[in-house]
């Protein structure tokens, strides 16, 4: 590694709280013009890493080692020398746009105290001037709205662009960027892609990327470090680390991305012949709506979230959800288990349509559908053991014994592949994908006939996240129930489900099976949102071919 | 979110219910007004005549509908012979100080502000300052120093908190009058020497509720995200105190109207210790010689007065946050994460 051209070089970097070690001994550079990316699962260190570069490590961490910005020493600097530095050398994106800037402040008020900071800019004029430039710089042509809004006023990806924008000002050599496109929209997420691309390339700067998506890596990367616990595992450029990983830990997160292209081949398994199988055509499907609708009612109108929509659903069937964020495809779960009010020309669960029964009768339909959620630390009571939690929905439903609760909790835990020892134990002894088996669990003890997953595995590290959807896909193979797989993420998709419906504004703009919609999309919005998935092969392939090739 | 104008309409029915309880209790209490007016010995005959006097011969539903009017138009009380007027606006007549209750509240009214209005200021000041410091030395002695005065300041009781700083500061060492009230109008020095006994008094005992919801919002605030890309952007820490205390302004100033009013209706305990004759001492009197009107008075005067001041920090809110804005724009939804709760909630 030469270091003539090296912005920034970490060199045997240690980070430690309270004698625990959270980085050991890393090393890195960052080149002018050039993207680094640093790559690791939840916990890996990367963020603590990044953070105790430029000074904002928490309180109690200690740095040891060497961090260099162009030749000059960081590591053991005051809180004071590093502000200054922060001020001009070096610009920060992070992960939530949403929360990146006071709820309570406009932001051109935000660009006043940046800009005075950085640029030493006084008085209304000069700031507003450059304000406009900078927002303008970043893809947001309308700056004179943006700057008068608040926050709460602007998208997602209009926030993450405010947020660079603010990072570039005071012309910074080193922008490090923490996860910026973790919480967008995978067709906003391009977008920030692209902008990112386009100011290193402009400006020359020297990118850290901080990230947990080997698609992200492939699209923009140059420079690749994983770390794993703390430890660099495997580093080297973007295209020798993708084409060729060498260690294990390297490979089996490449390999643990889902991607579009093999789960469509994959697609002709099991469960693609049903239709003809052993299940009798008889029965009614597990889900029949025509023409759901769902308006939410807010001050001065109305929102329709989803607009005449309907599906059908067998038993072992999985039906996919697919979309941007406000498309309404977790309303229409919603509408399914019955918890928002919705109208619909045709509503049945299992041949019974809920609406007109009464109460007590109602409330039967609708327990045989099973819900899991997004986040499973916060969808667990944490005080409660988790065999506790498993049958809290049987003695709800009343009428078992103990021990009957008991047994239908152990073989509940072993359709989610857990050890009937984990009942004793606490949801925060549990990792992120051993909690959601847990809610996966719980969803399925009383025997639903219908599964509604909202997001299960949004939340989890890619290696976990294939193992979650491995386990979702025995349990149905295994108990037959049909489900509902809510997803922004099309190849998490593509891999699992039987039908597809591409929801856009709550309509649905492209509906059917799985490896027809994702392999040839003939509507213009599904073929955007393959495009926009990140891929790591792309830069590869020389950048040419979409996902969907 | 409700509009402006059915909060007012919900302010108006509060203090109608306050005054359907008052007069509710005065039917309940087992006090004859007109049996103290009526004198020793006192026949059935001259009873009656006194009720009628002081108009308490009607049925309750009339009495309360005399009251309502004669807020707009004013009354009379009185037989064919001897007449008392009580004009507009009036609140009734306390036939045993021979003064409209108008005009008791009248007179008594700038002391209670006069106290309101220095604890309030004094107490927020104190209060935030306090907070501030505790939150930014998390764990250190200040902040230890802090959140133990402020226990002991939220357990102490008034009257010992007052009798202390009489005793040491009036009595001990002499620096300051121990009680009286002196108009503003007569000698603003010698007014704010009278009341800064007081103001001191109440400022520890609610300021303790200002420093601890200023501390922990204030850790709270300091963990956001915002607040580490202001850090990230190179703003000092004290821009970043100014951020984080702009964000906590919805809650305080919430606190602060309920404060005021609060203390305007009255402080009986502190009124009392320094011997300022405000509402809450009226109302205290009242209390004790069953001065019916009086009580009705000021009770309803004193709700009059803590609806007003909620009303205000109601209305204040959508200024403070414009997220609570009616009619704003609606919140633009494009982050994951946070999208799903958005929409369905609003």
């Amino acid at each position: 590694m030469s270091t003539d051209d090296e912005l920034l070089a970490l060199r045997d970097l240690r980070v430690t709280i309270a004698d625990r070690t959270i980085v050991s001994g890393l090393d890195l550079s960052v080149r002018a013009g050039r993207v680094t990316a640093l790559v690791g699962e939840s916990g890996s260190g990367k963020s603590m890493t990044a953070l105790s570069t430029i000074g904002l490590q928490p309180r109690g961490a200690q740095v040891y080692g060497s961090a260099t910005l162009d030749g000059a020493e960081l590591v053991g600097r005051s809180a004071q020398e590093m502000r200054r530095l922060r001020s001009g050398r070096i610009g920060m994106i992070f992960q939530e746009p949403a929360q990146s800037l006071s709820p309570v402040m406009k932001v051109s008020r935000v660009f006043r105290d940046v800009l005075g900071v950085r640029e030493g800019l006084r008085g209304r004029a000069p700031v507003e001037v450059r304000t406009r430039e900078l927002l303008t710089s970043v893809g947001l042509p309308d700056s004179a709205r943006t700057a008068a809004s608040f926050p709460h006023e602007l998208s997602g990806g209009e926030l993450q662009r405010v947020v660079i924008a603010l990072a570039l000002s005071g012309d910074p050599s080193l922008l490090i960027a923490d996860e910026p496109t973790t919480a967008l929209d995978v067709t906003v997420q391009r977008g920030i892609l692209d902008l990112l691309t386009r100011i290193v390339e402009e400006r020359e700067l020297g990118v850290l990327l901080i990230t947990h998506d080997m698609g992200v890596v492939g699209e923009i990367a140059d420079d690749v470090v994983v770390l794993r616990d703390g430890e660099v595992v495997e580093s080297g450029t973007a295209k020798q680390v993708l084409a060729a990983p060498e260690a294990p830990y390297t490979q089996a997160l490449l390999s643990a991305v889902p991607r579009l292209s093999e789960s469509l081949e994959r697609t002709d398994g099991p469960r693609a012949e049903d239709p003809g199988g052993t299940e009798s055509d008889s029965a009614p499907p597990v889900v029949r709506v025509e023409g759901l609708s769902v308006e939410y009612y807010r001050r001065g109108g109305s929102h329709r979230a989803l607009d005449d929509v309907g599906m059908e659903i067998r038993r072992g069937e999985i039906h996919g959800l697919v979309g941007e964020s406000g498309s309404g495809k977790s309303t229409w779960g919603k509408a399914l288990a019955g918890l928002v009010p919705a109208h619909a020309r045709t509503f049945e669960l299992e041949g019974v349509d809920p609406r007109g029964l009464r109460a007590a009768e109602r409330r039967a339909v609708f327990e045989r559908v099973g819900l899991v959620f997004q986040d499973p630390a916060s969808s667990l009571n944490p005080r409660r053991s988790v065999g506790w939690s498993i049958g809290e929905p049987l003695q709800l439903a009343g009428g078992l014994s103990r021990t009957e609760i008991a047994r239908r909790t152990r073989d509940a835990l072993e359709l989610v592949r857990l050890p009937a020892s984990f009942v004793s134990r606490l949801p925060h002894e549990l990792s992120g994908g051993q909690r959601q088996r847990v809610s996966i669990a719980r969803a399925l003890v009383h025997e639903p006939a219908l599964l509604i997953a909202d997001e299960p595995t949004s939340a989890l590290d890619v290696t976990i996240q294939a193992r979650v959807i491995e386990v979702l896909r025995e349990a149905i193979e295994q108990t037959r129930f049909a489900c509902v797989f809510i997803s922004h993420d099309l190849a998490v998709v593509g891999s699992l489900v039987d039908q597809v419906t591409v929801l856009r504004q709550g309509r649905a703009v492209e509906q059917g099976a799985a490896r027809e919609v994702l392999g040839s999309p003939q509507h213009e919005y599904t073929r955007a949102l393959l495009e926009s998935v990140p891929d790591p092969e792309r830069r590869l392939r020389g950048g040419d071919g979409g996902a969907a090739a | 979110m409700t509009s402006a104008l059915t909060r007012v309409g919900r302010s108006l029915a509060v203090l109608l219910t306050v005054l359907i309880l008052t007069f509710a209790i005065f039917y309940v209490a087992p006090i004859d007004p007109a049996l103290r007016m009526c004198g020793k010995p006192c026949s059935p005959e001259d009873l009656e005549a006194a009720r009628g006097f002081m108009g308490f011969d009607q049925p309750w539903f009339v009495q309360l509908g005399t009251f309502l009017a004669a807020i707009v138009t004013g009354r009379t009380f009185g037989s064919s012979d001897v007449v008392v007027e009580c004009a507009a606006p009036c609140l009734g007549y306390s036939f045993q100080l021979h003064q409209p209750v108008t005009a008791l509240l009248g007179d008594r009214f700038p002391i209670s502000f006069s106290i309101a209005i220095g604890a309030v200021a004094l107490q927020a000041v104190l209060g935030i300052a306090a907070g501030a410091l505790a939150a930014r030395r998390q764990g250190g002695i200040l902040d230890r120093i802090v959140t133990g005065v402020s226990v002991i300041a939220a357990s102490a009781p008034s009257f010992v908190v007052g009798l202390l700083a009489v005793v040491i500061f009036a009595l001990g060492l002499g620096l300051l009058p121990s009680g009286g009230y002196v108009p503003f109008t007569e000698s603003p020095v010698d007014w704010a020497r009278h009341l800064v006994l007081p103001w001191a008094t109440l400022a520890f005992l609610n300021g303790a509720v200002y420093a601890r919801l200023v501390r922990s919002s204030m850790i709270e605030q300091l963990g956001l995200d915002y607040v580490r890309t202001a850090r990230a952007s190179g703003l000092s820490e004290r821009r970043i105190d100014r951020y984080a205390l702009r964000n906590l302004a919805l809650p305080l100033t919430t606190l602060i109207a309920l404060d005021i009013g609060a203390l305007l209706g009255g402080t009986v305990i502190t009124e009392r210790i320094f011997g300022l004759p405000g509402l809450g001492a009226l109302l205290l009197d009242a209390t004790t010689t069953a001065d019916l009107p009086v009580i009705v008075g000021t009770t309803l005067v004193g709700s009059l007065i803590i609806v007003l001041a909620n009303l205000g920090a109601d209305l204040a809110r959508p200024l403070l946050d414009r997220r609570l804005a009616v009619g704003g724009r609606p919140p633009a939804t494009t982050t994951r994460s946070d999208s799903t709760t958005q929409e369905t909630t609003s």
